[in-house]
């Protein structure tokens, strides 16, 4: 296992990250999107963090335990917002709320 | 390459992780999409295992798997009622992102191929002590304690702002 076997696994889980936050029409799967970005970078300090410094420096995997708490109150707060939404608007899909659109 | 049980096995969870979450993207059902981000969760764990970041992996198990997961599928049931549990997708931005996704890849590849720096960098397979001790040590007696300190607050931020928002109105 050489670094660029993670790099790449990250990319790719990045890469479709990105492409469900593009593309899907419910906030929900937008939310699974940004979850798959945040695994690709937090998979991203690890591996740096085992390949690029000494072995007895972790500062990237705290930095990726920071990561995933981060990602924890990211959801928590993401769903209490689309909680709120659909109570408005009886639908989770982002197009559909336009209040503040002139 | 030679083929050995870890190398077979480290094939495994990355091809696991890889496949569930171009299922996640890929199917229509939500809660088949949640369930998929679940089995990327664990190849993530794996990964972190083949890294030696136990202390890592049983977070990722606990907190990803055990709790926004959890929190994903209330989602997807207190808010498909009325909605089909149906991943809406329009012809043209599947079109746009697709190519949007496939130019940053390819990007992102050509990226990881030619950096000199990343090259060569194999995992000789010695085994490093574990790790929970050391993170212990570095967040709560060391460089870490201001940050771990900020998110604790930030979680609780976190909380109170949620349930301030999704609760139901009370008015007078």
């Amino acid at each position: 296992m050489t670094l660029q076997h993670y790099l790449v696994i990250s990319a790719i889980l990045f890469t479709l990250g990105i492409f469900a936050v593009l593309t899907s029409r419910n906030a929900i799967s937008i939310l699974m999107g940004i979850e798959l970005i945040l695994n690709s970078c937090n998979l991203n300090f690890a591996a740096f963090s085992r390949f690029m410094t000494p072995p007895e420096d972790i500062s990237g995997q705290i930095i990726a335990i920071f990561g995933i708490v981060l990602a924890a109150a990211e959801a928590a707060v993401f769903l209490a917002i689309i909680l709120a939404i659909y109570r408005e608007f009886g639908s989770i899909r982002p197009d559909e709320v336009d209040t503040l659109k002139g | 390459m030679e083929f050995t049980l870890k190398n077979f096995i480290f094939y495994g969870f990355a091809l696991m992780t890889v496949a569930s979450a171009l299922l996640v993207v890929t199917v229509r059902n939500i809660v088949h999409a949640a369930f998929s981000l679940m089995v990327t969760l664990f190849g993530v764990a794996g990964l972190y295992v083949f890294l030696q970041a136990d202390f890592l992996a049983a977070t990722q198990v606990i907190v990803y798997v055990g709790g926004i997961l959890v929190l994903i599928l209330f989602g997807v049931m207190m808010t498909s009622g009325r909605l089909e549990m149906r991943i809406h997708v329009e012809r043209g931005q599947l079109l746009l992102g697709g190519i949007v996704s496939l130019a940053l890849l390819t990007l992102l590849l050509t990226v990881i191929a030619n950096t000199p720096a990343w090259k060569n960098l194999t995992d000789d397979g010695t085994e490093l002590p574990p790790t929970t001790e050391r993170i212990g040590e570095l967040i709560l007696n060391g460089p870490f304690l201001l940050p771990f300190e900020v998110v604790s607050v930030l979680l609780l931020v976190a909380l109170i702002g949620a349930a301030l928002i999704s609760r139901k109105e009370v008015r007078e």
